[in-house]
């Protein structure tokens, strides 16, 4: 079919039936300043020169080491990761879900899945969400629909952001949502949500959650971290019946907080709730093995307004860059990366505690994350920090005026993590 | 089309015939040639209190999923379990062992205001 643009005719009746005269009367209610935006541009200038204009504002960039937590991380990328997700097959492929024309793609979704359901403990996961976030968000959607139930319980110690899109969600579909400490579930919960390891840092048991949780009829949803679950105890091993989080720490850059991608798992009997796109493994005719997009009657091209959520695609590149980065480092090679990653932790945490007047607000055990609290504003320490060359010091105030997250990944050498400490020794 | 007389009807397709004391529920010989091969069926759970006309199950074929809606208002007492493994027999025997759910009928007289045979055919010759 050719496009046809409305003729002049199609449009008059359309602005007859809604009582307008002409198209501009349709934005009448929007700020004329908006809509016409007043654009200052510089005089045209030649390539070259703009070549140098953006080379100038590049070296504006403080690359520096970076030693910030919050759930995004400076992690080993192997090399592979760029070479075959840069693939135009791959990389420039428009929602490629045609089983026909598109199995390696599909093979690729579904190996990822494979992997996320692995690293989470639990039977199967999607094929990617947007972000930490948002995958959240549709995690406790999903509980509430399998629960038919309104209330959701959220530890304090899951991200603030977090929580704060979850709120958003919730607010569309009316649902309230209660903050929690500790292992009390609240009475009518369909949801008990929890982050591990928490927003802190710390890595707690979660088993008595999972069965207070379960006891009052709650789902138990868990924020989690794909790098940290490769050493410890995964979220389906202890009693979650979804688990989220964000993907960015496997083979994506943090690329200035986004595009990143959100991964969703959950225990079998929830697959029909799961929302968003799922590869699956069949046979063709000739009983060959083949990937399909399976169950699509739960999304929104069939089920319309009912669909189990209003996601419509997936972060496809990233996720095919953490199923590359997975592939290429091997279970034994993840459980290294995670464990140099929690050593160096380890080591920042005890020398940054060396400063006077720092306590710490995050107790061990935790992975790649803690708190601490400083005797100064934290966001002065974090400045003076990037004067020195180092990204560190994330101001937390929901947690204390004074409180700041620390990271440290495998990347870090024994010289960074001490040069890093004696700048922060020196400003705080 | 096989409109059996000896129960009611939905406009939405769904057929409720009581059997000792309790409505039974399923899709008509129509609905299942629309739908085409069902997959899946999502039922209730037992005990949930459902309103006539709410949306209580869905049917999930290779072409669609559509909602099945309770054709009286009462309590869901019992599921075809057996369609949990064999969900083809709502396409092969939709008025037999293809069945949906049972209900215990707050009002038995419900079921009089639904459509009969006759009244169901009619809408099917209408719908063409």
């Amino acid at each position: 079919m050719d496009f046809a643009p409305h003729t002049e005719e199609e449009i008059r009746a359309m602005l007859g039936a809604l009582g307008l005269e002409r198209l501009e009367d349709l934005y009448a209610h929007l700020d004329h300043e908006l809509l016409n935006p007043k654009i200052t541009l510089p005089p045209p200038m030649h390539e070259d020169a703009v070549l140098r204009h953006v080379e100038a504002l590049a070296k504006k960039n403080q690359p520096g080491r970076v030693f910030l937590g919050g759930g995004v991380r400076d992690h080993f990328i192997p090399a592979i990761v760029d070479e075959l997700a840069s693939r135009g097959e791959f990389l420039t492929a428009y929602t490629p879900y045609q089983a026909e024309a598109s199995q390696g793609i599909l093979q690729a979704i579904f190996e990822y899945q494979t992997m996320i359901a692995e690293l989470t403990g639990l039977d199967v996961a999607n094929a990617s969400l947007y972000d930490g976030a948002s995958a959240l968000a549709e995690g406790v959607l999903l509980a509430l629909r399998a629960t038919r139930r309104m209330r959701v319980a959220v530890d304090r110690r899951v991200h603030p952001e977090y929580r704060q899109v979850l709120r958003t969600y919730l607010d569309a579909v009316g649902a309230t949502l209660v903050e929690t400490e500790g292992d009390e579930v609240p009475d009518g919960a369909g949801a008990v949500v929890a982050q591990y390891p928490d927003f802190l840092g710390e890595v707690r048991d979660l088993a008595p959650r999972a069965e207070a949780a379960h006891a009052k009829g709650a789902l138990f949803v868990v924020a989690t971290d794909p790098l940290a679950v490769a050493l410890l105890k995964p979220p389906g091993a202890f009693g979650a019946d979804v688990a989220v989080g964000e993907g960015q720490p496997l083979g994506n850059p943090m690329q200035l907080g986004g595009p990143h991608f959100g991964f969703i798992a959950v225990r079998g009997k929830l697959l029909r709730q799961l929302p968003g796109r799922l590869a699956g493994l069949t046979t063709d005719h000739a009983g060959r093995r083949g990937f399909v997009l399976a169950l699509s009657a739960r999304e929104q091209h069939i089920r319309r307004a009912k669909a189990k959520s209003n996601i419509t695609t997936n972060s496809q590149n990233m996720a095919l860059r953490a199923a590359i980065a997975l592939s290429a480092l091997g279970p034994e090679g993840l459980k290294e990366m995670a464990l140099a990653t929690a050593a160096n932790a380890r080591r920042l945490y005890q020398l940054l505690l060396e400063a006077p007047g720092v306590r710490p607000l995050t107790r061990p055990p935790f992975f790649a994350e803690f708190a601490l609290i400083l005797s100064k504003n934290p966001e002065e320490v974090r400045r003076k920090l990037a004067e020195r060359g180092f990204h560190g010091a994330y101001p937390i105030p929901e947690y204390g005026e004074h409180a700041a997250l620390f990271a440290a990944t495998e990347r870090l050498t024994e010289d960074e993590i001490e040069a890093f400490a004696r700048a922060f020794w020196e400003v705080v | 089309m096989n409109v059996p007389s000896d129960r009611r009807y939905r406009d939405t397709h769904e057929w409720a015939k009581l059997e000792d004391g309790l409505v039974v529920v399923g899709i008509t010989d129509y609905a299942q040639s629309e739908l085409g091969d069902v997959v899946y069926v999502e039922q209730p759970e037992l005990g949930r209190e459902v309103e006539a006309g709410e949306a209580v199950a869905v049917i999930e074929s290779v072409k669609t999923a559509s909602d099945i809606y309770a054709p009286v208002s009462g309590e869901i007492v019992a599921v075809n379990d057996a369609l949990a493994e064999h969900p083809e027999k709502v396409n092969e025997d939709p008025y037999g062992e293809g069945w949906l759910f049972k209900i215990k009928p707050k009002d038995p007289a419900e079921l009089e205001a639904l459509l009969d045979a006759e009244a169901y055919k009619k809408l099917l010759a209408a719908e063409g």
